[in-house]
């Protein structure tokens, strides 16, 4: 066949050219611009290379900040996943019960984020909050605004209790999807419960769990208005994660250059590390 | 081993019953006895799998009991019953090799490491898998899965039973006519109770000493494939085994035999004695293809037949004649030649000529 040169066929790229453009690459600009120049006002300003970014990286605030959110990230992880598990393992497979099962594990989830911290702040005080109460009636010396280790539990507690649901309904769709045929061959095979989970089960649910592990990641890792709502931060820095220091550097203190540079690098965190779960999850699946 | 006795059994998968076309099983009582190899046949639909599930605990009868060696075994599982079972759809565990998959039933039996080394070498040496050990199963084609899935059922040596759902559904003709080989000879050498689901009488009659019919939730014969042949018991099994199946004939009482339009058909003494103590006017005859005989001429008990198509299936060839207001086949030699059209005079031997009175064969009394 003959080849017709004709470079107009590039103008079908167009709309995913555009697409692209609007959702993800001027506005990253945006950042981009401000992470490289100092800015003062219009008209007023200066390049400054990568000033900025030396400084947020050696950052001794943000660098605990970091840290805070990374052991806050992998506790959630640890948490989160097996209970999300176990719970659609004990969901009912079917009818109403399973329903009924279904919309009382959905509910955190259309719970606004705002809410979430709301209700906990009161929920855990030790006065008038019924969980805060109760822990301290039972003689456990508990009070979250004032303890760092009763700060993180609470802020953990709380993120178990929005989140896990979406584990376990990830999870209850898994399940469901595994064909009957296989339940019956297990029994056929006399598999205990544990080689069923581990050899049937588990295997199945693989790909929601890479989603599942990939998205506690991110949201955890981007926690903002929960704890901020909840603790404020506190006390002290103790449960100030990276979104909330930022929000302090840009809108509070309005320092614009730094900022930007650190949502970069920020947003590179997330980038690198959501795609070492992805490539380490999907590559154990390669092998003869 | 066991003998498997199934007692007024009867299934149905609605919750309340109405009639009896909520049945999938129909009040079935019937044996199977101790390490006998057999096949069960029947059309899709027919309650074949319904059954095999009833003996294996997969599914729970709604009626009736299933004795182990006469021991009620109704309210046991299939983890208790140690019965094998080998499915229609390969099941094959795909996170794990075609080795732990024939290792996994002897694992869950404790079976020393030893010796699972062992039987699984032995297995995956008959089912020609021996090559395929360390490979994923998710891997395999699709007949390969179908082995390893019927490797998990014969690894296990001291089993109940194997129960076989048309396990070789997905392989192609020649490798299935070797597999049905090996399963005979795994059959001879460990005397293991196996009962073959499927609706193909040819697997049936390869693989089994005796085989059930089963037709609308019944069996409705069970014997060697020569008598399921020679004597169907019921109308369903004539017309069901052999191929093309029995010619079935609705006939009307006449003074001394019964009749189909002009046509006269003579009966046996006894067949015509017999049919005189029964009420029913469904009366059918029944006459093989392979047993109607080519008359020289107009003979005494000939018909003349017109003949309408002649098929040639290379070694025999079978013809579509017209007698009366009905249509026949019969099956006749390679070298028989005659046009489209033309007359032949046919014969039905009355030792081959089967009565049936409402579906059933009307037997000679002994």
């Amino acid at each position: 066949m003959d080849r017709i040169p004709d470079n107009r066929a590039w103008w079908l790229v167009l709309p995913v050219f555009l697409l692209v453009a609007f959702s993800a690459l001027i506005p990253l600009m945006t950042v981009v611009n401000y992470s490289v120049q100092d800015i003062f006002g219009p008209g007023q300003a200066y390049f400054v290379g990568t000033e900025w970014f030396r400084e947020v990286l050696t950052d001794q605030r943000l660098q605990d900040s970091l840290l805070r959110q990374f052991l806050f990230s992998g506790a959630v992880l640890l948490i989160q996943i097996p209970l999300g598990i176990g719970v659609a393992l004990l969901m009912p497979k079917s009818g109403i019960k399973g329903s009924l099962c279904l919309i009382l594990v959905a509910i955190p989830l259309l719970i606004p984020w705002n809410v979430v911290g709301t209700i906990w702040q009161i929920f855990a005080r030790g006065d008038i909050g019924l969980f805060g109460w109760g822990v301290n009636q039972l003689g456990v010396d508990y009070n979250y605004t004032g303890n760092t280790v009763d700060a993180w539990l609470t802020v953990l507690l709380m993120d178990v209790w929005h989140w896990t649901p979406l584990v376990a309904l990830l999870c209850y769709s898994g399940l469901r999807a595994i064909p009957e045929a296989f339940y019956q061959a297990a029994e056929i095979d006399r598999a205990s419960r544990w080689a069923v989970f581990r050899y049937i089960q588990l295997p199945r649910l693989k790909s929601v769990l890479v989603i599942a592990v990939l998205l506690r990641f991110m949201d955890s890792f981007m926690i903002y208005s929960e704890p901020f709502v909840l603790t404020g931060g506190g006390p002290g820095s103790s449960t100030t994660f990276l979104s909330q220091t930022l929000t302090t550097m840009a809108v509070g203190q309005f320092d614009l250059g730094r900022a930007a540079a650190f949502s970069l690098v920020y947003f590179l965190i997330v980038l690198l590390i959501s795609w070492l779960f992805f490539t380490a999850i999907t590559h154990a699946d390669k092998d003869t | 081993m066991a003998e498997i006795q199934l007692k007024s059994l009867a299934h149905s998968y609605s919750e309340s019953p109405a009639g009896p076309e909520d049945y999938a099983i129909r009040q079935l009582d019937h044996v199977w006895h101790k390490g006998g190899a057999y096949a069960l046949l029947g059309p899709s639909g027919c309650g074949k799998s319904t059954m095999l599930n009833i003996i294996s605990g997969l599914v729970q009868p709604s009626e009736g009991e299933v004795l182990f060696d006469g021991q009620r075994v109704n309210e046991l599982s299939p983890r208790e019953r140690n019965i094998a079972q080998v499915f229609q759809f390969p099941v094959v565990y795909d996170s794990m090799t075609v080795f732990e998959n024939l290792a996994f039933p002897l694992k869950n039996n404790k079976v020393p490491g030893a010796r699972i080394q062992t039987r699984v070498a032995e297995i995956a040496e008959i089912l020609e898998i021996a090559d395929k050990l360390h490979k994923k199963a998710r891997n395999l084609t699709a007949d390969e899965k179908q082995k390893v899935s019927m490797g998990r059922g014969l690894v296990r040596e001291d089993v109940t039973a194997i129960l076989f759902d048309e396990p070789l559904t997905v392989i192609d003709p020649a490798l299935k006519w070797k597999l049905r080989r090996k399963l005979k000879q795994i059959h001879e050498q460990f005397d293991i109770t196996m009962v073959y689901v499927t609706h193909d009488q040819l697997e049936a009659s390869t693989f089994a000493d005796k085989i059930a019919v089963m037709y609308d939730g019944q069996i409705v014969q069970f014997g060697t494939p020569i008598e399921l042949f020679e004597h169907p018991n019921h109308t369903f099994v004539g017309y069901f085994i052999g191929s093309p199946g029995m010619n079935l004939i609705d006939v009307e009482r006449s003074a001394d035999g019964v009749s189909f339009g002009a046509v006269r058909v003579a009966l046996q003494e006894w067949q015509i004695e017999r049919l005189q103590g029964l009420a029913s006017n469904n009366i059918k005859i029944g006459i093989r293809p392979e047993f109607i005989e080519l008359a020289s001429g107009a003979a005494e008990g000939s018909y003349q037949a017109e003949v309408l198509d002649m098929e040639d299936l290379g070694t025999y060839k079978i013809i579509t004649v017209r007698l009366g207001t009905q249509q026949l086949q019969v099956r006749m030699h390679e070298d028989f030649e005659a046009g489209i059209g033309s007359r032949v005079h046919l014969s039905f031997p009355p030792q081959w000529t089967m009565l049936y009175v409402d579906e059933f064969l009307v037997q000679e009394q002994s």
